[in-house]
Formats: structure tokens, C-alpha cells, sequence
């Protein structure tokens, strides 16, 4: 391990960001405040620019968006120095594939489709969960599990019972049953899972389905409580429930989070794709 | 003069095979009736408001009726009879009364023969003329204002979306937009609400990634616009959604809130909200012969094939799916200058020639639809999250909407696929918009491509490829052919889908006052 000084390696452990000379610590940033636009608001913009760390701060653009808002375009060195030993990152234990990388995933493992049957259980009638999952139109900018060619995805919909969702996952031969539960009162979605997973094991023991389940009230580390294989918070997309089915079909392990899985997410949702527009 | 040098025989060749592939599939819808099109005839007829002392929640008053009178008389003989017979038979004093009395199980509902179904159909027909002249004045409203106020000064017109779930938030973020330079402000839905089957009541402040549209959401956020185009001195449009399960009562509510303009796409819900294909093409003729009766400009969905399927090799599904849409839209009584047809700008940039391919389908949409106000829509599978070349990417498309003379713009986002939009991205992506219509709004009038050409050759064979696939739709049939997963790489069989249980086919003694009033253009 070498120093700090060492300018040419990639085992450097302290850095700064990069301009246009080593150790400029020189960062660009743009942002909106909520005043008039003016000599002060400049001043605003310098002095918040000041408080993140940048000294030099140049406000070299600032515009008015209408009577109450104001623009600026702030460069600067940032005083702050990045110790790489000291980054932590928490992996996904499964790769995020693509949709063809999981096709052919499947195809080569499986030498069949992969079965994945979902739906709302209990009287939850809000399917907006599953749907986003499974419909082509997907979310956030993803496309359903539908899309994927060597899935093949049946959405049994909202308020389907527990015995008929393992009727038809026994039916289907399902690889995978998926479901969601958005609008909950006093932890229903615990109990309806926990119901959920107990039928599948009292049913069809260790040749039960993965079960994975998601939702906003969900906490992904409640797995074992709940009697599941995976669970999904806010948020998921679609790639990654098909990245994880995949990791967790073809090692033909379930998978587990020992951890606090912080997915890498560097999307939110968003406006146009994740709906008609 | 055609720019593409379309041969006019190959242009009337691909109309007249989309008809002949529309016809089965428009002999179907006017032979079936939904609970969809049956709870949209009674909001004409005036039933609003919903049964809020229900155990699932707020259920519609509309819903519980159709409900109530399929269970006790089926609604193949429409649900007008039976509900205006029960009306006065119970002596009651309104249709809400009714709705109550249906809740508390005091209503047994039957089909009326004789001098009573004369007398019953009289009835339905009185109050659903009453909701027709509503939408009438709607439309009479909108062409008043417009003549006082005055329409966008330029094409496109510049289309913006909000969509922060919350009704009072859109109304900020709405009238900001406007004051910014919008022309039309779309609101865009809560996602899944097109699968609900019900339209859901009142003012909404908890919407997924989109606010709920329901009545009041309109009325609210009209009034607001009203309001900013008054003080702007230019009418703005509002946008909704007519898609999804409940497309006949969202068009009614539009039509009665003075909407301009709807999503409304003869396929999109069948593939990509997997609803039951038979279910939409009845409820879309219907909805759209009220968006026509409303003067309300339907836009289609042709963009959602090229975020699926790749939008080189699938070209020629928009240019289809476009005539499919002119052709069933015509049908139910659409003129030309209603159709916002749909097309977008997807093609992946590190495809070579990606531009001059966007312009060769681009011109092909505007010199096919000539009088159609053709909707453009953005970038968004290949935004990745570096807003800078987003921004980039934005430019062209807003420079390759000027120069193909496009009606209305969608306006890009360099933040798609990041986060919602902010106030900044908003404002920043109209300064790129007034940027390009500044510097070359006119260039369209220099832009002639090269006889032969690569743009030229390329619009021609993409056409090509459209007759191709519409001949072999009208041979296997265009049910087959969705069933086949020819749009957007979906497979949707006719007999599946959500909502399958709400069609019902016609019996001989079917009426529906809503419907007959709607194909004859009758007020009372």
C-alpha cells in the first residue's frame, strides 16, 4: 500500500475531485432556492456553496425561474478529501443483469421458461405493486417481468386467496410466486404473508416455490419472520426482482441477506417512462 | 408537396387495408356492451358520487347500480331500462336516491316490457340528453375561450407534464408550467389506476408517481388553468387519461370538465396493461365517440412500441398502429384535426445515422396524417441518468420536431429516468425548447431532403414494411395478430386480459340512449 502521494497508481487511498489538475478539488453544481433572483440571492448561493465545502466558491450563472425562484451554477475546490480505505459498500449479493443476460441466464440453466406467478393476496385490491413488477410497462423506467422472453409471468391479480394462489402455483409449476401488498392496517401484510408462506410449506414442503414479496411497508430484512425467500422494499424495480430470480434459481440456493442489502439504486421513479405519457 | 415523395397509390393502399383490418374488430364492439360503457351511460344520466358507507372503501354509485342490475336482469339489454323502470316504479325523486336505495338492497331491478319500457327508455333518454347538452356546453365554453384568449402563438405546441400525486401541488406546479410557456398540461395519473375498475371520487392527495383522476382532480385543476389563462391572455389545455378499464366514464368526466385532450390508444391498454382486447375496443369507440361529441383531442400511445420493441426494426408498427388508430377513431366520428397521433424519439443514439432516421419517421408520420396534430414525444429508454447528453439529446429531438413540422411537443426531460421533474429541469428543458423554435422554428420550409436520398429511401420503405405487415394483419386477423405479439413484443390472446368479465354481448332488445345520441349527434 502506498501513500497519499503517490499521483499515478490506482491504489491510491486519498483523493480529491479532479478539474483540471491533480488535488484541484474542483466539483460543479447546480441548484434552485427558493427567492427572488438577485445580488443577494447570489450571495445566498455563494454562502450555501461555502457551507458544502467549497472555498473558492464561483457562482458563475444565476437566473430567475419566474417572480419566486431563482438558478445557479456554482463551481469550486471542495476542501473535503476521500479516504478510499474507509469506503464501505454493501453489495447486492446477486448481480444486476440485463434483460438479456437474464434470458439467456435462464435458457442456459433452466432449459425452460422460468415460471413466475403473482398477485395481491388478502383484501388488498391495490395491484399497483405487482403490476409495475410484472406488466410490460414495468416502472421506473424498466420493463415488466413480462417482457423478459424466458419468463413466463402469470398475474393472478388482487384479493386472490391463499389456497388458490397455491392451487395455481402448484398448477403453473411455478419457479417463483410473487406478491405484493401495498395498503395495510395493523401489519396485515405480516399476518397474509405469514399465512402465505405457512400454506406453501404445509402444502408442498421443501418443493415449495421461491416466495418473494414486496411492498412499501415491507422491511427487507423480515425474510425469515415472514417465512419468504426475498423481500422487497419501496422502490424495487422490475430488473432487479428478475436479477435476483435468476441468481437464486441457477445457484439453486436460497439466498438470503445476512445484511441490510442497500441496493445500489441510482434511479428513482420517474415521470414519462414509468407511465403513459 | 410530399417531402418523402410517398406514392399516393401505396398511402390510399395502406388506409384501405387498415380499415378492412379494423372492420371485424369494429363489428365486435358494436356488438357487445361493457359494465365500463353501462356506468358511463348513468353519469350521463347523471348518478355521481359514491357509497362511502361500503367495507371496500368509496364504491361509486355507478358501480353498485351496474352491479346490482347485471345480478338481478343481466346487462345485455343495457342497464337504462332497468334503472329508469326501477326509478319510477320506487317513485323515487333522483338517480342518487336510487343508488342508495340499490346500497340497501331495497331495489329489485327488471327489465320493463311494453308501454313501461317505452316509458323507461323515454325517461333514459331525457336525462342523458341532459348530460349530452352538458358536454355540448363544455365544448361551447372551450371555443368561446379560445376565441377571447387566443391559442398557443406557434406550433408545436408545448406539452408539459406534472404529476406530484397531490391535486393542490399539481395546481402550483400547473400553473408555474404555464406561466413558463406551456400550452397543454398533462397530468399524469397515479400508476395502475388504469386497472382499477372503477373511477375513484373526489379531491386525491396520495397518488404512486401520479395523481388519480377523477372528476373533482378535473374541475379543480380546469379552473386553475382557466384562471392562468386568463392572466397569460392564452387558453391552456389540459390533458387526462381516457385508458384503462374505465375509459368510457373518464371520457364522460372529461367531457363534462371541459378536458382537451385525452390519452386515448385503440391498443395500449390491451398490451401494456394486459386488459381483456375485446374490452377495449368496445370501450374505446365508445370513449371516443364522447371525446368527438366533446371536441376533445385523443392522443395514442405509439411511442410505448419503441420503448419495447427497437425502434429501427419496429418502425413500421408505429406507422400501423397510426392508421389503426385514424381508422377506429374516424369510425367513432373523429375528424381529422382531433387526432393527436403518437410517435417518439427512440432510436438509440449510437445507432449511425440515428437524426437522419428520427427525420425520415417523423416526416413519414406528418406527411401520412397531414391534418392530424401530430404528438412528438421525447427520448426516454436511452436517457441514462448523464442529464448533460440527456440535454443534448433533447435538443435534436426538439430540432427534429421543428423541422418535421410537428403539432404538439412533449417536452423532454434531462432528468428522465433520474427523478421526477424539478422546477429547474422544467425551466431549463423550455429554455432548450424556445431555444430551437427561436433559432429554427422556420427551418422546416428550407428542409427538403434529397429526392433518393437516405431520409427519403428510408421513409418510402418504412412505409413499405407497414403495408406489408397490414396485409397480413387483414389476412389472419388483427385480434391473431395482437394475440401474436406483433406491437410491442406483447402476446395478447382475445379471451384473456383483466376486464373479460365486464363484456357482455348485446341482446337483440338492447338500448342505450348514451350510445344512440352519440352516433346520430341527437341533443334530446
Amino acid at each position: 500500500m502506498t501513500g497519499e502521494d503517490d499521483k499515478t497508481g490506482q491504489d491510491k487511498r486519498y483523493v480529491r475531485p479532479y478539474g483540471d489538475a491533480t488535488g484541484d478539488g474542483m466539483v460543479q453544481l447546480s441548484f434552485t432556492l427558493p427567492i427572488p433572483h438577485g445580488p443577494r440571492a447570489d450571495g445566498a448561493a455563494q454562502q450555501l456553496a461555502n457551507k458544502m465545502g467549497m472555498d473558492p466558491a464561483l457562482v458563475v450563472h444565476s437566473h430567475p425561474i419566474g417572480k419566486d425562484f431563482s438558478f445557479y451554477v456554482v463551481y469550486g475546490s471542495v476542501s473535503h478529501i476521500v479516504d478510499l480505505d474507509a469506503v464501505r459498500v454493501v453489495e447486492r449479493e446477486y448481480p444486476l443483469l440485463t434483460p438479456a443476460e437474464i434470458n439467456a441466464t435462464v435458457k442456459k440453466s433452466l432449459r425452460r421458461k422460468l415460471v413466475v406467478v403473482g398477485g395481491c393476496i388478502g383484501t388488498d385490491a391495490h395491484t399497483v405493486g405487482i403490476d409495475a413488477i410484472l406488466n410490460i410497462k414495468g416502472f421506473a423506467g424498466e420493463k415488466g417481468l413480462e417482457y423478459y422472453r424466458e419468463l413466463r409471468v402469470v398475474n393472478l391479480g388482487a384479493q386472490v386467496g391463499v389456497p388458490d394462489l397455491v392451487k395455481r402455483a402448484r398448477a403453473e409449476k411455478a419457479d417463483a410466486v410473487l406478491v405484493s401488498q401495498v395498503v395495510t392496517q395493523r401489519d396485515a401484510h405480516v399476518q397474509n404473508t405469514q399465512e402465505m408462506s405457512a400454506a406453501f410449506r404445509e402444502a408442498m414442503g421443501e418443493a415449495r416455490p421461491m416466495l418473494v414479496v414486496g411492498g412499501p411497508r415491507f422491511d427487507p430484512l423480515m425474510a425469515d419472520e415472514l417465512g419468504v425467500d426475498r423481500v422487497f422494499g419501496r422502490g424495487t424495480t422490475p430488473g432487479e426482482v428478475a436479477s435476483y430470480l435468476v441468481h437464486a434459481i441457477s445457484t439453486r440456493t436460497v439466498t438470503k441477506p445476512t445484511t441490510r442489502v442497500t441496493t445500489k439504486k441510482t434511479r428513482s421513479s420517474t415521470t414519462k417512462a414509468g407511465a403513459a405519457r | 408537396m410530399s417531402r418523402l415523395d410517398l406514392d399516393p397509390a401505396v398511402v390510399a393502399t395502406a388506409r384501405a387495408l387498415a380499415a378492412r383490418a379494423a372492420e371485424p374488430v369494429i363489428a365486435l364492439a358494436t356488438a357487445h356492451t361493457t359494465v365500463a360503457v353501462e356506468r358511463a351511460t348513468l353519469r350521463l344520466a347523471g348518478i355521481t358520487g359514491a357509497d362511502s358507507a361500503h367495507r371496500a372503501g368509496d364504491v361509486p354509485w355507478v358501480n353498485r347500480v351496474v352491479d346490482t342490475v347485471r345480478e338481478h336482469c343481466g346487462l345485455e339489454h343495457g342497464a337504462a331500462l332497468p334503472v329508469f323502470h326501477a326509478l319510477r316504479e320506487h317513485d323515487l325523486g333522483s338517480l342518487t336516491e336510487l343508488a342508495e336505495a340499490t346500497a340497501a338492497g331495497q331495489i329489485h331491478y327488471t327489465l320493463p316490457t311494453g308501454a313501461a319500457r317505452a316509458r323507461a327508455a323515454k325517461a333514459a333518454r331525457g336525462a342523458i340528453g341532459k348530460g349530452l347538452r352538458a358536454v355540448d356546453r363544455s365544448r361551447a365554453q372551450r371555443a368561446k375561450l379560445v376565441a377571447r384568449l387566443g391559442d398557443p402563438p406557434r406550433r408545436p405546441w408545448i406539452y408539459l407534464i406534472v404529476a406530484t400525486g397531490d391535486i393542490d401541488e399539481d395546481v402550483v406546479q400547473a400553473a408555474n408550467a404555464a406561466r413558463a410557456g406551456a400550452d397543454v398540461i398533462a397530468v399524469i395519473r397515479s400508476t395502475g389506476q388504469s386497472l382499477l375498475d372503477y373511477v375513484p371520487e373526489g379531491a386525491t392527495h396520495i397518488g404512486f408517481a401520479g395523481t388519480y383522476a377523477t372528476q373533482e382532480n378535473f374541475r379543480i385543476m380546469r379552473a386553475a388553468l382557466d384562471e392562468v389563462s386568463a392572466e397569460l391572455g392564452r387558453y391552456v389545455r389540459l390533458t387526462n387519461y381516457a385508458s384503462g378499464l374505465c375509459m368510457p366514464e373518464i371520457a364522460v368526466l372529461g367531457g363534462l370538465q371541459r378536458l382537451d385532450m385525452m390519452l386515448n390508444d385503440s391498443m395500449y391498454g390491451i398490451l401494456f396493461r394486459d386488459i381483456n382486447p375485446i374490452r377495449t375496443f368496445v370501450d374505446q369507440r365508445f370513449s371516443r365517440q364522447v371525446h368527438a361529441r366533446a371536441g376533445i383531442i385523443i392522443n395514442t400511445g405509439e411511442d410505448n412500441y419503441l420503448t419495447t420493441d427497437d425502434a429501427v426494426d419496429a418502425a413500421h408498427t408505429v406507422t400501423v398502429s397510426q392508421l389503426l388508430n385514424e381508422r377506429f377513431a374516424h369510425e367513432a366520428g373523429l375528424p381529422d384535426e382531433l387526432l393527436g397521433l403518437g410517435h417518439a424519439f427512440e432510436i438509440n443514439p449510437d445507432v449511425p445515422d440515428s437524426f437522419r432516421l428520427e427525420l425520415a419517421h417523423a416526416l413519414l408520420a406528418r406527411e401520412l396524417f397531414p391534418d392530424a396534430p401530430l404528438k412528438w414525444m421525447p427520448p426516454t429508454k436511452h436517457m441514462t441518468g448523464n442529464v448533460f447528453r440527456g440535454y443534448l439529446l433533447d435538443g435534436l429531438f426538439n430540432l427534429a420536431g421543428v423541422l418535421t413540422g410537428q403539432s404538439i411537443l412533449l417536452v423532454g426531460m434531462m432528468t428522465e429516468a433520474v427523478v421526477t421533474p424539478w422546477l429547474s429541469d422544467r425551466d431549463l428543458a423550455l429554455d432548450n425548447v424556445r431555444y430551437i423554435l427561436n433559432a429554427a422554428g422556420n427551418l422546416s420550409e428550407d428542409f427538403h431532403p434529397a429526392k433518393d436520398g437516405f431520409i427519403v429511401k428510408r421513409g418510402n420503405q418504412v412505409l413499405g414494411e407497414a403495408v406489408d405487415l397490414l396485409e397480413r394483419i387483414v389476412s389472419g386477423g388483427l385480434l391473431n395478430a395482437i394475440a401474436g405479439g406483433t406491437f410491442g413484443l406483447m402476446k395478447r390472446p382475445p379471451e384473456g386480459g383483466k376486464g373479460a368479465d365486464g363484456v357482455v354481448v348485446k341482446a337483440d332488445d338492447y338500448l342505450n340512449p348514451a350510445a344512440e345520441m352519440l352516433e346520430t349527434g341527437a341533443t334530446a
